[in-house]
């Protein structure tokens, strides 16, 4: 029995490589993320395929804030768990931090759309997760995770189980636990997508500060615009069958920005711009619409 | 039947004033019951020997408590049960976690657990004494082997039905496969695999008594044969008694572990598993 549970998984080899060579300085010229030609299909058991995402290329610079803004079911999520390394079988290049993408990496932290807390733990401890699982000093974790859990204004939360945090606070927590074994990378998938309008615009600033505070790369899918144009340096507007980029905006604002650039009449035309891109894509109403 | 066991214990009372109120409904009921019994029993209508008077019984059992025979017969019977049920918990909590990590184990082992899964485990109460003899270890085999399905097929069934999303958590940070098995998939399992136990618990007393029941110089099943024979009817309503309080406090025991191992698991509901026996 034991051999068996000790037992590494086929790929275990090359992600503990990845682990290794993750903690080295990336050559500062590459892009934080590459993707080049990059085409995914989807095998159903019934048999037919779907083209989920063809012929995608885009960067992603260090330190750069990147929204991706599309119908549903364009492949915004196959896009960022291809990025995450989670699912494979695709043709094209993707690299992050100049190296070849082969299987997950400590130097990404991926935000989905659920918290995905484990209930059994207390907050700290889902926070301190990823350090368990990357072996990283305990002392050192534990300190991290209770300076990120003020960051994202957990203070005083620590012990309590994620079923007695909102909806909202989970998803901080989740936020916390994606820096907490310090990854140069924050993929988030519709993180705030469950939140009501309010606490989303509270979660955005806090996300804005957190991202400009920690000096992270941040990619990041969302299915509101001005959420999107709010947050990012570049704004990818995908279209659906197959997924494709059909523009990229440059927002050229300082970050973090404050709520008041929503009032500017720029702001407001590159929403309006975008949605008539989404539009003109035949996009359903509600994914267009505006949440603030 | 373990559908009914949970109703009943999840609806028990936690305060005291909730105790009075909801204790009197059933209190009344097993007055009445018991007094038209009791006068029924007096007045002739009942053979003793098919129905005998609460109020005998009673006496039975106090006699069979302090005379210290049921006392010494239950401690051997709650030995073999009480074995049987562990060994069945370890072994169906690692089966089950061996079958799940490993795809071709689990295929290999398919055909072989749906045949003894639809086979009624008793049967094998007679093969079990050729192999283990009339001492304790066919008692503990038998509860063992009986207690070991439910405990099994619930662990598969829990590990099974791990969320994809958690897993997607721990695999995007490139987790070995046991770190999944630790930190995600056992300890989102246990609330299923408690169901499984809960089961096991009572056919492994179920699986002892039936071994007692082949052959034993000792044990609560053996002294029920022995009252049976003697015709002693009221003996054997007593003992009966005793086993159901032995159930009870096992079901409580098991209960109270999962309340302590649960915590975070605020769904306290019980998940229907496989079948018994
Ligand atoms: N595992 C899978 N197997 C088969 N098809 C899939 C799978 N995952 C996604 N797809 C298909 O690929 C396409 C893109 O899916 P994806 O989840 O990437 O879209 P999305 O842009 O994230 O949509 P949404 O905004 O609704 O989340 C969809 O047509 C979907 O049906
Ligand atoms: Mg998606």
């Amino acid at each position: 029995m034991r051999p068996k549970l000790l037992g590494y998984p086929p790929d275990g080899g090359r992600s503990s490589a990845a682990a290794e060579t993750g903690l080295a300085a990336a050559s500062p010229v590459s892009p934080a993320i590459a993707v080049r030609g990059l085409a995914k299909v989807y095998q159903t058991n019934a048999g037919d395929t779907v083209h989920a995402v063809s012929h995608m290329d885009f960067d992603v610079d260090a330190k750069e804030f990147v929204s991706i803004v599309g119908p549903s079911g364009c492949g915004k999520t196959t896009v960022l768990r291809i990025l995450a390394g989670l699912v494979g079988g695709y043709s094209g290049s993707v690299s992050i931090g100049g190296r070849v993408v082969h299987g997950p990496t400590p130097e990404i932290g991926v935000v989905f759309q659920d918290a995905n807390l484990m209930p059994w733990r207390t907050v700290l401890a889902n926070v301190m997760l990823p350090g368990e699982v990357l072996r990283l000093s305990r002392n050192e974790c534990r300190e991290r995770a209770l300076a990120l859990l003020k960051l994202v204004g957990l203070e005083g939360f620590e012990n309590k189980l994620p079923r007695e945090l909102s909806g909202g606070m989970r998803q901080r927590a989740a936020i916390a636990r994606a820096l907490v074994h310090n990854p140069k990378i924050l993929l988030m998938d519709e993180p705030f997508g469950a939140l009501d309008a309010m606490t989303r615009d509270t979660m955005n600033l806090e996300l804005a500060r957190i991202a400009v505070e920690s000096g992270k790369t941040v990619f990041l899918i969302t299915h509101s615009i001005s959420e999107a144009v709010f947050l990012s340096d570049r704004v990818l507007v995908m279209s659906s069958r197959p997924g494709r980029i059909i523009e990229t905006i440059r927002v050229r604002n300082q970050r973090p920005r404050g709520l008041d650039v929503i009032a500017t009449p720029r702001f407001s035309e590159m929403v309006l711009h975008i949605r008539h891109l989404l539009e003109g894509e035949g996009a359903p109403a509600s994914t267009v619409t505006l949440a603030h | 039947m373990p559908g009914a066991r949970h109703s009943i214990l999840r609806t028990l009372p936690t305060s005291a004033s909730r105790l009075a109120k909801h204790a009197w409904p059933p209190v009344l009921f097993f007055v009445v019951v018991v007094s038209a019994w009791e006068w029924a029993a007096r007045a002739g209508f009942l053979d003793p020997m098919v129905l005998p008077a609460p109020g005998e019984i009673a006496a039975n059992v106090v006699d069979g408590l302090s005379s210290g025979l049921y006392i010494i017969n239950l401690q051997v019977t709650l030995m073999q049960a009480i074995s049987g049920f562990l060994i069945a918990c370890a072994l169906g909590v690692a089966m089950g976690s061996l079958t799940t990590l490993s795809e071709r184990l689990s295929r290999a082992l398919q055909p072989i657990v749906l045949a003894l899964e639809a086979t009624p485990k008793i049967a094998l109460a007679p093969l079990i004494i050729v192999w283990f003899g009339y001492g304790m270890g066919s008692k503990v085999a038998l509860s063992a082997v009986i207690g070991f399905f439910p405990v099994f097929i619930s662990t598969v069934s829990g590990l099974r039905s791990v969320d994809p999303g958690r897993m997607d958590v721990l695999r995007a940070l490139g987790a070995r496969r046991w770190q999944i098995f630790k930190m995600v998939a056992l300890p989102g399992a246990l609330p299923h695999i408690f169901a499984g136990i809960n089961i096991a618990v009572v056919l492994a007393l179920l699986g002892t008594i039936v071994g007692e029941f082949m052959g034993a110089k000792e044990g609560l099943g053996t002294l029920i044969l022995y009252a049976n024979g003697n015709l002693d009817t009221a003996r054997v309503f007593s003992i009966l008694l005793v086993l159901a309080a032995t159930g009870l406090t096992l079901h409580a025991l098991v209960d109270f572990t999962r309340a302590r191992l649960l915590f975070w698991d605020d769904a306290d509901t019980a998940i229907p598993t496989g079948p018994g026996t």
